[in-house]
């Protein structure tokens, strides 16, 4: 026992070293799982503020590009507008037309902090609990997705960035519509790779990349990106197809969070399946 | 001494400030990733007892971990660094350097021995920090060449750092 003490006497300093260095592991290990990340919550609330204030400054300096965007957008939506549309639908209104019941409801919000050149990015916006956001939200700009959110305090949400190794994305080619998972690779944000296309589908360059009907987070449709690349390796099963992201993650400012409603029923209703 | 804890208190939010605001912007590419606040633990005087050492680098990394959410990662990089240091400068360093109240800095260990030390240990910061953030080896040589980029525009702003404060600061003394 003596000797033990001696032991831990004499590496007092290895020993201190080995306990932090052990208790930084499991922290690490227990939120690496971002479902799970609840460190965060803890410290967004403070660590925002100071990100705000530095925003307040940056903004001036984009304001050419955001109206230039937000332009681009009002256009494209006024082209969805009722009005510009012919009367052409008759057959979908006698289905649906007792009630057109809302799935998707958006809330803008802005972005304090981002970052696009460390392997996993996180964004950090400035609408939290109170307004309604809650973890695993869908967070998509006026050109294309941006994440899904991560955590809540009551006036901030950390978004867990499209360019994360943890951000996975069920996509599919607006033509064929067959699915696929898009991810990022590390290398340039402008790009990502979308995995697990079937060689028999025929993939054409310049096709659009959209959001597939399989997720319960992001609203089918959404446009990503368009593909640039496509490559089928011999032997291989699947096309290795590179996306251009429309998304621009380096100057990003307004953003929308995207509540899906019939989330929790749609989710409910699985799991009733995995557990029997 | 309560003067000494106040300078090095106010390096640090300087530092930290730096990294947060001005360093996490500079957006070269995605494989260049510089870390300063490392010069903090490099420049923390060789005569400090190691223990003390650990523990700083433990605070300063969950200081970085709290501002970029990333639970541990800082923290198990800058304290693996911490505990380094204390081997590197047993071995490179002079019994009177120990002795004596010596920062291991450019304007007092000369520019050659301050860039060995320092690339050694932002190496290994680096190494650490980069292989914990993307948690796999699958990515093993593209993580590589991320590092070791990083870790020479890290020395290279460190350097540029050295050059601009500390030799004001010893002149003052």
């Amino acid at each position: 026992m003596r000797n033990l003490i001696f032991f831990i006497y004499k590496y007092y300093t290895f020993f201190l070293f080995f306990a932090l260095e052990v208790f930084a592991i499991v922290i690490i290990y227990r939120f690496n799982n971002y479902q799970k990340a609840s460190f965060v919550n803890f410290t967004t609330g403070v660590t925002s503020s100071l990100y705000t204030g530095v925003n307040n400054i940056e903004t001036y300096f984009s304001l050419r590009e955001v109206n230039d965007s937000l332009q681009q957008e009002n256009a494209r939506l006024h082209s969805l507008l009722l009005t510009s549309y012919y009367e052409n639908n008759i057959t979908s209104n006698s289905i649906k037309d007792t009630i057109y019941k809302q799935q998707y409801t958006y809330l803008a919000a802005k972005v304090v902090n981002n970052s696009v050149t460390k392997r996993n990015n996180y964004i950090t916006i400035n609408r939290g609990r109170l307004h309604g956001v809650k973890p695993e939200m869908a967070v998509i700009c006026e050109s294309g997705i941006v994440g899904i959110v991560l955590n809540v305090s009551d006036h901030y949400a950390t978004v867990l960035s499209f360019l994360n190794n943890n951000c996975k994305i069920s996509a599919k080619l607006e033509k064929t519509q067959s699915f696929g998972s898009l991810v990022w690779d590390g290398i340039n944000p402008k790009y990502a790779k979308l995995l697990d296309v079937n060689k028999h589908v025929p993939v054409a360059i310049n096709d659009n990349i959209i959001t597939s009907n399989y997720s319960t987070i992001f609203p089918e449709g959404i446009r990503i990106g368009r593909v640039i690349d496509q490559s089928l390796e011999p032997g291989d099963n699947f096309h290795s197809i590179t996306v251009e992201l429309y998304t621009n993650f380096s100057t990003l400012s307004s953003v929308y969070v995207i509540d899906n409603i019939f989330k929790e029923e749609q989710q409910q209703l699985e799991t009733q399946l995995t557990t029997k | 001494m309560i003067l000494e804890i106040l300078t090095y208190l106010f390096r640090l939010i300087v530092i930290v400030i730096l990294q947060l605001l001005v360093v996490n912007n500079i957006e070269l590419s995605s494989l260049v990733n510089p870390y300063i606040y490392v010069a903090f633990i490099l420049l923390l005087p060789i005569s400090m007892k190691p223990w003390m050492v650990v523990v700083i680098s433990f605070l300063t990394g969950a200081i970085i971990d709290a501002f970029s959410s990333t639970p541990g990662l800082h923290i198990a990089a800058a304290n693996l660094m911490g505990y380094l240091r204390y081997f590197y400068l047993a071995a490179a360093t002079t019994k009177e350097d120990q002795i004596g109240n010596i920062v291991p800095s450019i304007s007092q260990k000369g520019i050659v021995w301050f860039n060995f030390y320092a690339f050694a240990l932002i190496f290994v910061h680096h190494f650490a920090l980069f292989f914990l953030e993307i948690y796999t080896f699958r990515e093993f040589f593209s993580t590589l060449l991320r590092i070791i980029l990083s870790t020479f525009v890290s020395l290279l702003l460190i350097n540029i750092g050295q050059l601009l404060f500390y030799n004001v600061g010893k002149s003052n003394e």
